[in-house]
């Protein structure tokens, strides 16, 4: 005797099982090492298609139609491994646009139509839950059959027990609080729920093992293997009739291989499982062929049990959909029939929670949103955070979702058979096949279409197969069915148009998709689609192009204005380049360039390579594609493309300025390169030339001493003249390497100043005495010619005389020989100390007037006999002013010669002077 | 006959150390301080044998090597090069202008006198 509590209690340890998996799976995602991540598990989750229907309604359907439990799992099987691109494409446009349910991608290839989302929302909630109402009265059928055990016996009815006391509600609550615990514990709902993919995939291995336990139990239990089983089968003549003369035939099989080829796709459970939950898109190669490998494997014992099940129930007493659970009850295999219930619960529970999830989803994203937000419900627009209020509407979607199911259980399920539910639900979801496949790899579909397709496609299934279900449960008049409304048999739901002969469900499929196909072209073709849904058609179509190489090729098959390509050019490039190259296009093509109006594909593809320039291939094929179907874009895709174009404009910007500030560093680097080389060029210059300096006093030097060496017998005036060569040219010598060290020292900054005031006079009296001697034996007269009060200077007093003295000595050297006269003149010169030395020399050509104060510069003008200077004298005396703040120049003197001046800065003013009181004297 | 040396150079000092070497090894002396001169003088009367300073006011001793190298009627003199800038660079100008010799000032009288005589050959009568 199995107890009921017992029979609960196994099912909610098991239900707990199942949440610590998704627990579990939830923490290993959060913790980043997902148990999700391969395509076994993915494969798996998406047996979520087997539900309680497979479970036992596969054996029923067996039971009554033989082969006839088969196309239902034919079409996915043909999906798979036919259509495996169209799953991929699907996948690769809802991860490129964040798509998280069936209505969103259909909403969003239309434009990101609201009005589409909505309808499909509707049409999926109406659909389904026909389904979920199937698994509800699965589970609590099979509970209320089991707890009879050992006694076989079908249950009453439900709808005669009150609605606290039916298991079917109490099993919709369950459900309805593990939905939400599954599946709302994220608000974005395009994150993966990797914890219920994982519950998903447990459950699908538990129901296939108690399936195939059940199965070989049969088979090899009961009989001994399948040829036995099949032996026993075609003695008893009811059963062999099933599979001789298929009374149905096999007319509606296309149907349903159709029907349940959109449905993989459709349902928006499976779009859950394979679309959103899809962490890598490489899992779908290996699902291709392990989810129909599955479906294979669940078929194997189908016809066993249904057989068993018929010879082992001959009177018919027992409801076929029960067989997997009531053939190891009559057995008393306890265990296997617990395990049997534990299986239909698992196809159950899985089927429930990953609709219930998906729906919810959709209601409200799709359905409440929308109209909260449009209705601005309690400044819904205004409100920052909405998370709260998403949870809550998904929740309470789920919970409505739910009682929906039971309602429609309570009310209509119980008369009909589980596999009559599923397929209502299935040709309810296939009506979104046109708009999505069509969606997908026609561009010219539009919105209007889609609305117009769904709408009449809906409508009929609403009206030949939902409204007769209804009928049939008493619902409705049977009136309207048997005789069409208000008696016009032309109107009758199964046989509308006249249309007779076919099996109900062929019979609303062919009239609904007709009319959904037929709405959604005629609609596309007469419609013209907005700006988005180009846009996004375009999107959707190219997915592969547009989330791989953007810069692809590009085959443009439609055509466009002319007009409206250059306009579009005009907008990047300016009107007038616009109208350069496109006449410049048609000469070299040697076509009128006035002439076209409608340009060809070479023409649009030439004009999207030169946008694609200015704004960026994938921009440009944005802009194009608008324009080639000859469309103004909407401002918002305007701002959208102007908002990633000044970004790239910004970008370059700065790459720009990033370029040019390396070119100037460059320019700084190229330009500090050419100061070194020039320096490094006056270095070797310097060197050589001092070298040269040097080496000619050493020439003298060397040759006197070897000359003096040699002849040690000349005569003593000779040897004398010769020795005083040696010596002057050794203290030339000498002086020469003073004077080049102080120089370098003071080119290197680090000679020492010893920067006072200093009365001039003073100074200039010293050096003329110092240089009184070199007067000594020739006929030159050197005057003073100063102001009686000369202005103090701030220098450094004997570097200020080395000048003077310098000055001096330059114009005793070089004045008239005979009548030499030197002359200097101290004063005030435009607020300046001003100090001059003339002489009567040959003066300096007005060529050399700067250069004779470089180093070894002197005038080019040879002096023959005159003593040689070091060449260093002026431009020391230059390094000297300049430090001091003055500048030093040479000019000619008044009458004959040359003239060096120079002006100091004045320190400290001199007192008034006297008119006429100068001193003049002379030395 | 008595061979001639002309002593290109304008270091009064170094004129009077060359002229005094020059005169003691028995060559005829003469003297130009520039290198206008040095030409002028070859003119009016040719020397056997050139002492030629490069760092020369007006013209440079380059430019009188390849004065006197650019006159066929010259081609027997012989020319030496002085220079107190040693660079490889002046010596390598130098003899591609056509001198003879090449000599780095401060220079070894007996090396300098050696020079001229070997160039001037034995002497002849």
């Amino acid at each position: 005797m199995l107890a009921s509590w017992s029979i609960l209690v196994v099912a909610l340890a098991y239900l707990c099982l199942l949440f610590a998996i998704a627990y579990y799976g939830d923490k290993r995602a959060d913790a980043g090492r997902s148990i999700i991540g391969n395509p076994y598990i993915y494969a798996l989750s998406m047996a979520v298609y087997c539900t309680s229907w497979t479970f036992y309604g596969s054996v029923g359907r067996a039971a009554s139609g033989g082969m006839d439990f088969l196309p239902i799992y034919l079409g996915p099987t043909l999906t798979f491994v036919l259509w495996g691109f169209l799953l991929r494409k699907i996948i690769r446009i809802c991860k490129a646009h964040r798509i998280t349910s069936i209505a969103d991608f259909i909403s969003s290839r239309y434009g990101k139509s609201a009005l589409l989302g909505g309808m499909v929302t509707l049409i999926a909630v109406l659909g389904i839950t026909p389904y979920i109402a199937l698994q509800l009265k699965a589970v609590s059928t099979s509970f209320n059959v089991l707890v009879q055990y050992p006694d076989v016996v079908m249950p009453p009815i439900s709808s005669r027990v009150p609605v606290l006391k039916d298991t079917a509600f109490l099993v919709a609550l369950l459900m309805a609080v593990f939905a939400i615990l599954f599946g709302t514990r994220h608000i974005d709902a395009s994150e993966h729920h990797e914890g219920m993919v994982a519950a998903i995939a447990f459950e699908s291995i538990v129901k296939l093992v108690a399936f195939l336990a059940v199965g070989a139990y049969v088979t090899f239990g009961l009989y001994d293997g399948f040829g036995d089983l099949f032996a026993t089968a075609a003695r008893a003549p009811r059963i062999s009739a099933l599979f001789t003369s298929n009374d149905a035939g096999y007319g509606h099989w296309p149907t349903l291989i159709l029907l349940s080829m959109a449905a993989i796709i459709c349902l928006p459970r499976q779009f859950q499982v394979a679309v959103v939950e899809n962490v890598n898109e490489d899992h779908l190669k290996k699902a291709v062929w392990l989810f129909p490998l599955y479906l294979l494997i669940t078929n194997i014992f189908v016809l066993p049990i249904a057989i068993g099940g018929l010879l082992h129930f001959p009177d018919g007493s027992v409801d076929a959909d029960t067989f997997v659970l009531t053939v190891p009850m009559a057995e008393r295999m306890e265990g296997l029939a617990l395990f049997a219930f534990i299986g239909g619960l698992s196809a159950a529970t899985g089927m429930v929670i990953v609709a219930a999830i998906a729906l919810s989803t959709m209601i409200s994203n799709d359905l409440i949103m929308p109209v909260l937000l449009r209705l601005n419900w309690r400044g819904l627009a205004e409100r920052g955070d909405l998370s709260g209020l998403l949870l809550s509407i998904r929740r309470g979607s789920i919970v409505m979702v739910l009682l929906l199911g039971y309602a429609y259980f309570r009310f209509i399920g119980e008369s009909v058979a589980l596999v009559t539910i599923g397929l209502v639900s299935f040709a309810a979801v296939a009506q979104f096949a046109p708009a999505m496949i069509g969606g997908m790899y026609w561009k010219g579909a539009t919105r209007v279409g889609a609305i117009l397709g769904l709408s009449l496609g809906f409508a009929l299934w609403l009206y030949t197969l939902l409204l007769p279900l209804f009928a049939r449960s008493g619902w409705l008049p049977i009136d309207f069915v048997e005789g069409g409304p208000f008696g016009i048999a032309l109107l009758r739901p199964y046989a509308l148009f006249g249309l007779d002969g076919m099996d109900n469900l062929s019979h609303a499929m062919f009239w609904s998709l007709a009319a959904n196909i037929g709405g959604y072209v005629l609609g596309s073709i007469l419609s013209r689609p907005g700006a988005i849904e180009r846009i996004q058609g375009a999107l959707f179509v190219d997915v592969s192009s547009h989330s791989g190489a953007f810069g692809g090729t590009s085959f443009w098959r439609g055509s466009a204005a002319v007009t409206d390509l250059k306009a579009l050019l005009a907008r990047f490039i300016g009107a007038r380049e616009a109208d350069r190259v496109l006449g410049d296009y048609a000469r070299r093509r040697g076509l009128n360039p006035g002439h076209p109006r409608e340009a060809d594909a070479a023409l649009v593809s030439f004009v999207e390579r030169l946008l694609a320039g200015s704004i960026g291939a994938a921009s440009a094929r944005v802009m194009v594609a608008s324009v080639a179907k000859g469309e103004v874009v909407g401002i918002e895709e305007v701002m959208e493309i102007l908002d990633e174009t000044s970004q790239v404009i910004e970008y370059s910007h700065r790459l720009e300025q990033k370029s040019q500030e390396l070119e100037n560093t460059t320019q700084e680097l190229r330009d500090a390169n050419e100061r070194l080389k020039e320096l490094d060029e006056m270095k070797d210059d310097f060197i050589s030339t001092v070298s040269h300096e040097l080496r000619t006093p050493l020439t003298s030097i060397r040759s006197f001493s070897e000359i003096l060496s040699d002849n040690p017998d000349l005569d003593a005036a000779e040897r004398d003249r010769f020795l005083a060569i040696i010596v002057k040219e050794t203290e030339r010598l000498t002086r020469l390497i003073n004077e080049i060290l102080e120089l370098a020292k003071m080119e290197a900054g680090r000679m020492d100043w010893h920067m006072i005031d200093t009365d001039p006079r003073d100074v200039i009296d010293e050096a003329l005495a110092a240089t009184s001697s070199l007067l000594a034996g020739r006929e030159i007269s050197l005057t003073l010619d100063a102001d009686q009060w000369l202005p103090h200077v701030h220098a450094d007093r004997d570097r200020l005389m080395q000048v003077i003295v310098n000055l001096i000595a330059n114009a005793v050297k070089f004045c008239d020989d005979s009548r030499g006269e030197v002359s200097v003149l101290a004063g005030q010169l435009g607020g300046r100390f001003y100090l001059g030395v003339l002489d009567n020399g040959p003066g300096v050509p007005p060529d050399d007037r700067q250069i004779i104060f470089e180093k070894f510069q002197e005038s080019s003008e040879p002096l023959a006999d005159r003593p040689r200077g070091t060449g260093l004298g002026l431009a020391i005396s230059r390094q000297i002013v300049e430090h001091f703040g003055g500048r030093i120049w040479v000019e000619d003197a008044p009458g004959r010669g040359a003239a060096f001046c120079f002006t100091l800065p004045i320190s400290r003013v001199a007192p008034v002077s006297a008119p006429g009181m100068k001193s003049h004297e002379a030395l | 006959m008595s061979r001639t040396v002309l002593v290109v150079e304008d270091e009064a000092n170094i004129v009077d150390s060359l002229s005094f070497l020059m005169k003691q090894a028995g060559f005829e002396v003469l003297v130009a301080r520039d290198g206008d001169t040095a030409i002028r003088m070859m003119q009016s009367r040719p020397a056997d044998l050139i002492l030629l300073d490069i760092m020369l006011p007006r013209r440079d001793g380059y430019e009188v090597c390849r004065e006197i190298r650019s006159n066929p009627s010259w081609d027997s003199v012989r020319i030496v090069m002085l220079t107190a800038r040693g660079h490889d660079f002046d010596r390598r100008k130098g003899m591609q202008l056509g001198a003879d010799a090449y000599i780095t000032k401060p220079f070894s009288t007996r090396d300098i006198v050696s020079c001229v005589q070997d160039l001037l050959g034995p002497e002849t009568s």
